[in-house]
């Protein structure tokens, strides 16, 4: 039995990575759709990969060692955090090794990575592109931690597996505490995933880009690894917002049956949540960057707001 | 199991200390004596407290006696017990790493004209006066070991005198530590009166009025807040502890603030005994102000050292949040939450020793190899010195509280206890204590940010001055001393489970408490509460890693053929980029100062030259200085203007004054 979790946990991990691409090509799908485009294949994205996973290599004259391990450390991190999360099944052993905290800490970690690989070859556009993203994280952060800790709080755990069990057992209440918390970290995740209007991922105006100043030196392999480990973030996001806060379908044991209607399941909210993002992408436009903490705040305000109507309305009763 | 060898090894430890002292100052002819006799000395200092903390806290019971030392009817005690021994393992872990990386550092020192006599003499004695505080039993041998300690440092401090900056912070630094001393000095005195004796023992035993638990609480907070740096009384450490040489700045920074950790909880834990939940409010809005504060100085610095410094105020900060929430839980009832929170904040007394003594080791360094402290010149570094910069980014790593390194478990055992707050009953507690791990989690990401900055400008990129360009790597011992401490802050992250089963004893001795379920699943899992509140496995996790990146790095490579080719990064099509182009610690800082602005006092200007050529200036002043130190220090000064009137310089108007005051007195107590 154990092996047979261990199995489908590794094959779920498998998935994640497989996915993360295809939701990126349904997103930019979905855009050409609404500017009257007909836009390139869903594939696109792997073609992207395969492209620059072969290509040549150029690292600059500047660059340390830390530029070429970053790559891979940003990747891993991320692919960790993302194996943890419940995609398909519930109580999978590699939800285990983490819970929400450590997540977010893995998140982090890639980061770190990712600020210091901006850092290392030494030009302008890296550290800009750093500064601003430790800038955006560091009001992300806090309102990410506050918004899960606001359901961590209602199922007394920090463990994703033990909050969306316990809003399955517990029926579909309205509490105005998920409300708040729902706006919170759909806030958070356009912010921590550079999408509009925090940062355009397909911007390459120098004076606008966060996310891709990082990665203006990589190329070839090092840049499919940096752009994979973006496309399974948001994937991660899109994930945790729709099991934690849409758990129907989540497979609770690990019967073919149950697993398949769970990867029906979250596809589905996956496919809604990814039209959804390019819908609000299409309508708004990006913001300035003196503007992304009033946006930050306000999710992190939302998240108080949720967890204090948590600990004043919704405990004891 | 027999304690007597772990006293003795205690004893050992203040032995060789002195000796390390006596050493210094009888051969004060000889400069290298520091550094062949005296640092070793010290070296071994902090193995024989290792062991005997190490052994105290796995025998788990204690040994006190008394010492043939003190006042004829007040004989000093010493005591070893759990708590004793956790500190002691602290302080001796760093000290080790201190000795191994002294010598090689004190060498630069050796011809130049401060006083190595002076650094060896007091290094010994700062030492002593620790491992002191630590041991004593009685409020009398507590306060002369805490002044040895104050007063060895402040001479530490002030070494490279002839740099009138250093004179002011060793002064400010003297100030403080003496207004500190008194106010523990009356918090003794209220538990004495009540338990009638100096004695630790009897002060235990001593019931007191809620009243007066709560003015030896406020007592203590401030004396030790003072000592620990907390905001506001903060303003001393980050002026004191970048100018003393940098293996004493780790001793400072990495121990002396644990000391007053440790004198904290004897006495509020320990002595005083029956907590009130205000108290717990009191150390979470302190604990939080400090944290945040702290990391955002810290942030906007540019003198490395100093920015390490405002660092330690915030972890400090993170420490009292954690005691804060130990208070709360367990003055509600709630004794398993509490040894949590204690346990978590024993957890990152011990990480923060080891991460920031190994940043200031590495800071220490770059500046005996490039004689630099300031940022903006640094640059590159990481290929001239790859050893300190791969042991300096694992203490970014552990600061910025990244799994899986140490710093990381502490945090996540604070957030863990914090989360348990839906427990309680009131619900002010249960709004105020979220905010609280809302500020952690704030602290959390500014501090990541902190260390982006200071790895990325420092230790990546390219050089921005000539000597830095030129830095070598350290010798062997100093970068052993780094090694050691680097190697420790991964062991610490990676085992949570055997740091925690080790700390619980204290948590057992003090609280009556332990966390019975913290191993039931086995060293693998750490689940404080149980398995379905929350489980963390670090070892697991860095297993995972390794093999993920193992397996991710031999399908990547398969294959496909090894092509590299380096080339100049992007210019726009311009001239390509100069060392002068890179984002400087300033600017990198820019979007959160502007962010922060209002806390700041900010004069930023870009005066008129001349020459025509631009410049910029920025000066950043901390807001307490205005608030809180200038007007207590221009009250002083016209409270001793006043006095300066009774000076006539006549000693008959003097011995007036003496008998009017003696006759007041004697109407006062008859």
């Amino acid at each position: 039995m154990i092996i047979v979790t261990w199995l489908i946990a590794f094959i779920q991990a498998l998935l994640i990575a497989a996915l993360a691409p295809l939701l990126i090509g349904w997103v930019r799908k979905v855009k050409a759709w609404l500017q009257n485009r007909r836009g390139p294949s869903l594939l696109q994205p792997y073609a992207d990969l395969r492209k620059l996973l072969v290509k040549e290599i150029r690292v600059p004259h500047t660059a340390s060692p830390l530029f070429r391990a970053s790559p891979y450390i940003v990747f891993v991190a991320i692919w960790l955090a993302a194996a943890t999360i419940p995609l398909v099944a519930l109580d999978l052993p590699t939800s285990r090794i983490a819970d929400i905290i450590v997540l977010v800490g893995l998140l982090a970690l890639a980061r770190f990575f990712l600020a210091l690989a901006g850092m290392d070859a030494g030009t302008a556009f890296g550290g800009m592109g750093a500064s601003r993203e430790m800038l955006i994280s560091a009001l992300a952060e806090p309102a990410m931690l506050v918004a899960v800790f606001t359901l961590a709080m209602t199922a007394h755990s920090t463990s994703l597996v033990s909050v969306i069990d316990h809003h399955l057992t517990d029926g579909f209440l309205l509490r105005p505490s998920y409300l708040f918390a729902l706006g919170a970290l759909l806030l958070v995740a356009l912010a921590e995933c550079g999408r509009i209007p925090v940062d355009n991922p397909a911007t390459h105006l120098e004076l606008t880009m966060i996310h891709e100043a990082m990665l203006l030196e990589y190329a070839g392999r090092h840049l499919a690894l940096m752009e994979w480990a973006a496309w399974i973030k948001l994937l991660l996001y899109g994930v945790i917002i729709a099991n934690l806060f849409f758990p129907w379908g989540v497979a609770q044991d690990f019967s073919p049956l149950a697993l398949g209607l769970g990867l029906a399941a979250v596809l589905f909210k996956l496919m809604i949540l990814g039209a959804v993002l390019a819908v609000s992408e299409t309508a708004l436009a990006k913001m300035r960057l003196f503007r992304v903490p009033a946006f930050l705040n306000l999710a992190l305000l939302l998240a108080l707001l949720g967890l204090l109507s948590h600990v004043i309305l919704e405990v004891g009763a | 199991m027999n304690m007597t060898p772990a006293l003795l090894l205690a004893g050992l430890a203040v032995l060789l200390a002195l000796g390390s002292s006596a050493v210094s100052l009888l051969a004060s002819r000889d400069p290298s004596v520091l550094r062949r006799v005296a640092m070793p000395l010290i070296g071994l200092s902090g193995l024989a407290a290792l062991a005997a903390g190490l052994w105290a806290l796995i025998a788990g019971g204690d040994i006190s006696t008394t010492l043939p030392f003190g006042l004829p009817w007040m004989p000093w005690q010493v005591r070893l017990d759990a708590l004793s021994g956790f500190f002691l393992m602290t302080i001796g872990l760093v000290v080790c790493a201190v000795g191994i990386y002294g010598p090689s550092y004190v060498r630069g020192f050796e011809h130049g004209r401060e006083s190595l006599t002076a650094l060896g003499g007091f290094t010994g004695l700062f030492l002593a006066g620790m491992l002191l505080v630590v041991l004593a039993n009685d409020a009398f041998l507590f306060m002369v070991a805490w002044e040895l300690m104050s007063l060895s440092s402040y001479f530490l401090v002030a070494f490279q005198h002839e740099n009138a900056a250093n004179r002011r912070a060793a002064f400010l630094y003297l100030l403080m530590a003496h207004v500190g001393g008194l106010t523990i000095l009356l918090g003794f005195g209220v538990l004495s009166g009540f338990g009638h004796s100096f004695a630790f023992d009897a002060m235990r035993e001593a019931i007191l009025s809620p009243g007066w638990a709560s003015v030896a609480f406020a007592l203590a907070f401030v004396g030790f807040g003072m000592k620990a740096g907390l905001v506001p009384l903060h303003a001393w450490l980050p002026e004191a502890h970048p100018v003393a040489p940098s293996h004493i700045s780790a001793l400072m920074s990495g121990v002396m603030l644990k000391v007053a950790v440790y004198g904290f909880i004897r006495v509020v834990f320990d002595l005083i005994g029956q907590v009130q939940w205000q108290w717990g409010v009191t150390l979470m809005v302190i604990g939080s102000l400090s944290a945040l504060v702290g990391v955002l100085f810290a942030l906007m610095q540019t003198d490395l050292k100093r920015l390490l410094a405002y660092s330690s105020v915030e972890n400090l900060g993170i420490i009292f949040i954690a005691l804060g929430l130990a208070l709360v839980f367990l003055s509600t009832g709630h004794a398993l939450l509490g040894a949590l929170a204690f346990v978590a904040a024993l957890y990152h007394v011990i990480n923060h020793a080891l991460f920031k003594s190994l940043l200031f080791l590495g800071a220490g360094a770059i500046l005996h190899s490039s004689h630099e402290r300031d940022l903006e010149q640094m640059g590159g570094l990481l290929r001239r010195m790859p050893w300190t910069g791969a042991f300096f980014l694992i203490g970014c790593l552990s600061i910025s509280a990244l799994p899986p390194f140490n710093g990381f478990v502490s945090e996540w055992l604070i957030f863990q206890s914090a989360l348990q707050a839906w427990q309680l009953e009131s619900g002010v507690l249960r709004s105020l204590i979220p905010i609280a791990s809302a500020v952690l989690a704030l602290t959390g990401a500014l501090v990541a940010a902190t260390f982006v900055k200071v790895y990325g400008v420092a230790f990546l990129g390219q050089a921005r001055s000539r000597h830095v360009r030129h830095a070598r790597q350290g010798t062997f011992g100093m970068r052993a001393g780094q090694g050691f401490l680097a190697g420790l802050c991964v062991l610490f992250g990676v085992l949570p489970t055997q740091v925690i089963m080790l700390i619980d004893g204290v948590s057992v001795q003090i609280l009556g408490t332990g966390l019975p379920q913290a191993s039931a699943h086995g060293w693998l899992w750490l689940t404080p509460i149980s398995s379905e509140t929350a489980s963390y496995s670090a070892p697991l996790t860095i297993l995972l890693l390794t093999l993920v990146a193992g397996f991710a790095f031999w399908w990547f490579l398969r294959g496909v053929p090894r092509r590299i080719r380096r080339s100049d990064p992007w210019d726009c099509g311009f001239a390509p980029p100069t060392p002068g182009m890179q984002y400087t610690a300033t600017a990198f800082a820019q979007p959160i100062r502007r962010v922060f602005g209002p806390l700041f006092e900010i004069d930023e200007a870009r005066p008129a030259h001349a020459d025509g050529e631009p410049r910029y200036r920025l000066k950043l002043t901390d807001r307490t200085w205005g608030l809180l130190y200038l007007p207590v220090a221009r009250a002083v000064e016209s409270a001793s203007r006043r006095v300066v009137r009774l000076q006539s310089g006549n000693v008959r108007t003097y011995l007036g004054w003496t008998l009017a005051t003696l006759l007041v007195l004697l109407w006062i107590i008859s």
